[in-house]
């Protein structure tokens, strides 16, 4: 167990070590419990309207049931947060870190005041209530599906895209069941009454004989979003990186970047035009695992940059890390060097996802 | 050299391993003659995990007690190694540089990491022996 965010979280469970737990969730499914995260409601007849104004999503363009990934920026165009957004029919429901807690309900409530002087009519209610029980990998759905009470249709989850999201009833809980996670496989997160979640994750852990989703901790957690190419915020993205920089622009729509209207807009989109200075990069190291805070060298020995999460990738069995760099050394295939204990090791600018992602898309 | 746990006078020499000595941070060292041989204590490794890298130290480095000789690397973390006594590297374990995960299967075995020819061998007695370091063990568990 480690001290995380104010929670004593697990990093790995008894039965398994973060090797073995990491390759069972890219083989099988794994049960994590994320309730520590952040979830909230943005309510009231402006909640659309407020959410444009702290989130680069373009929520009035997503229909409902639908998530995404957004940004919440600061008004110098540095990422406050990252969360998963989604809309329901009169409300927003958010899902953010819960390192960023404080500062993200702080920030939130700051700019909820200032909208409602202007006039606006929103609400934020943090789901005190609610646990998070992320099921990841390839035989999510299949274990879930033996729980779903409803609705009846047996193959309901089959329609259910990534991203996508719907209310339902597993072994008799009413749960909000979002297709999505931090892995790169599918899966699902479940919202529920803290009261169900041991029951359910019991459930859960029972399915299908008992071998197939079994517990994982923060450990393999890392590991897997790491290969997924996934930011893990406060180390890969921060308040003073943008999402241009991060290589974050993809979640800000075409309509947003004519619009504007979110904090930090200006200094964001003048990035995406003119290109950043420093960019996000996946590399590929060899020897020696390179870890946060490893020194990024130009062949020749010039520091670039450093890197913000590395490790041994358990399905590549490759070092792979993300660091950044000057956007002239960020092209793909550039040769690099990282530093670590003293020794330079070759690196090479690669694609991220590291290891290809697995969403879920029905036929 | 005092050996409390074996004496080498009621064993034969080959066929009992030598007795271990501990440092606090999880390294152990056995000595035959003046040379140490070190490793990582079985405790060490089933706290860090899969070991995927192992960073040997170069023949012919001198070392002072306490400083790092090597580096051993799993999923989770990297951690130092640190000499539990002074002297030259005279040998490191090629063989497990490849097979990094000999540090988990066989901790004072195949595990082993370097060998250090011991510059002031009363060093070795200050270590703990197996019983103080199973107290250490058990308390730092707590």
């Amino acid at each position: 167990m480690v001290p995380f965010a104010g929670w004593e979280m697990p990093v790995q469970y008894a039965d398994m070590g973060v090797l073995q737990s990491h390759h069972h969730v890219r083989e099988s499914a794994g049960l994590f419990d994320v309730s520590h995260m952040l979830q909230t409601k943005i309510t009231g007849s402006d909640h659309l309207a407020f959410l444009s104004r702290v989130l680069v999503a373009d929520l009035s363009s997503v229909p409902s049931d639908r998530a995404q990934l957004s940004l919440i920026t600061n008004d110098r165009g540095g990422i406050i947060d990252d969360c998963v957004v989604q809309r329901r029919d009169d409300h927003v429901y958010l899902v953010s870190n819960a390192g960023t807690r404080d500062k993200d309900l702080a920030h939130l409530h700051t700019q909820l005041e200032i909208f409602r002087k202007e006039g606006g009519d929103v609400a934020l209610e943090v789901m005190e209530g609610e646990s998070l029980l992320a099921l990841q990998g390839p035989k999510s759905a299949q274990a879930l599906a033996t729980l779903i009470t409803a609705p009846s249709s047996p193959d309901f989850l089959a329609s259910i895209p990534f991203m996508a999201a719907a209310d339902v009833d597993v072994a008799g809980v009413p749960v909000r069941l979002t297709r999505c996670g931090y892995t790169g496989e599918d899966g699902f997160e479940i919202s529920l009454p803290h009261s169900e979640a041991p029951r359910i994750a019991e459930l859960l852990l029972s399915s299908l004989g008992g071998s197939v989703v079994k517990l994982a901790g923060l450990g393999p957690r890392d590991s897997l979003r790491l290969e997924a190419g996934l930011c893990l915020y406060g180390h890969d993205v921060d308040e003073d990186v943008s999402p241009v920089e991060a290589g974050l622009a993809w979640t800000i729509s075409k309509k947003r970047r004519a619009e504007g209207g979110f904090l930090g807009a200006e200094t964001i989109l003048d990035q995406i035009k003119s290109g950043p200075t420093r960019k996000r990069v996946g590399l590929i190291v060899d020897g020696a695992p390179a870890r946060e805070g490893a020194q990024i060298l130009s062949l020749s020995g010039e520091k670039l940059g450093k890197v913000t999460s590395g490790a041994p990738s358990p399905s590549l069995k490759k070092n792979v890390a993300m660091g950044y760099v000057p956007a002239g050394q960020s092209k793909l295939g550039t040769e690099l060097q990282v530093e670590v204990r003293g020794k330079k090791y070759n690196a090479k600018v690669v694609k991220m996802p590291f290891v290809p992602a697995r969403y879920y898309k029905p036929n | 050299m005092t050996n409390l746990l074996c004496p080498p006078s009621t064993y034969p020499h080959h066929s009992v391993p030598l007795a271990r000595r501990y440092t606090k941070e999880h390294e152990w060292v056995s000595v035959d003659g003046a040379v140490g041989t070190v490793g990582i204590s079985d405790y060490a490794q089933q706290a860090l995990g899969d070991v995927v890298f192992v960073e040997l130290p170069e023949v012919g480095k001198e070392v002072e007690k306490g400083s790092q000789v090597a580096a051993v690397e799993s999923v989770k973390a990297a951690s130092d190694i640190y000499a539990p006594v002074t002297g030259k590297v005279v040998e490191a374990n090629e063989e497990l540089a490849k097979n990094p995960t000999w540090i988990n299967e066989s901790p004072y075995e195949k595990g082993w990491i370097c060998k250090i020819q011991l510059s002031n061998p009363a060093e070795f007695e200050t270590l703990l022996n197996e019983e103080s370091y199973k107290v250490h063990v058990e308390e730092s568990a707590h």
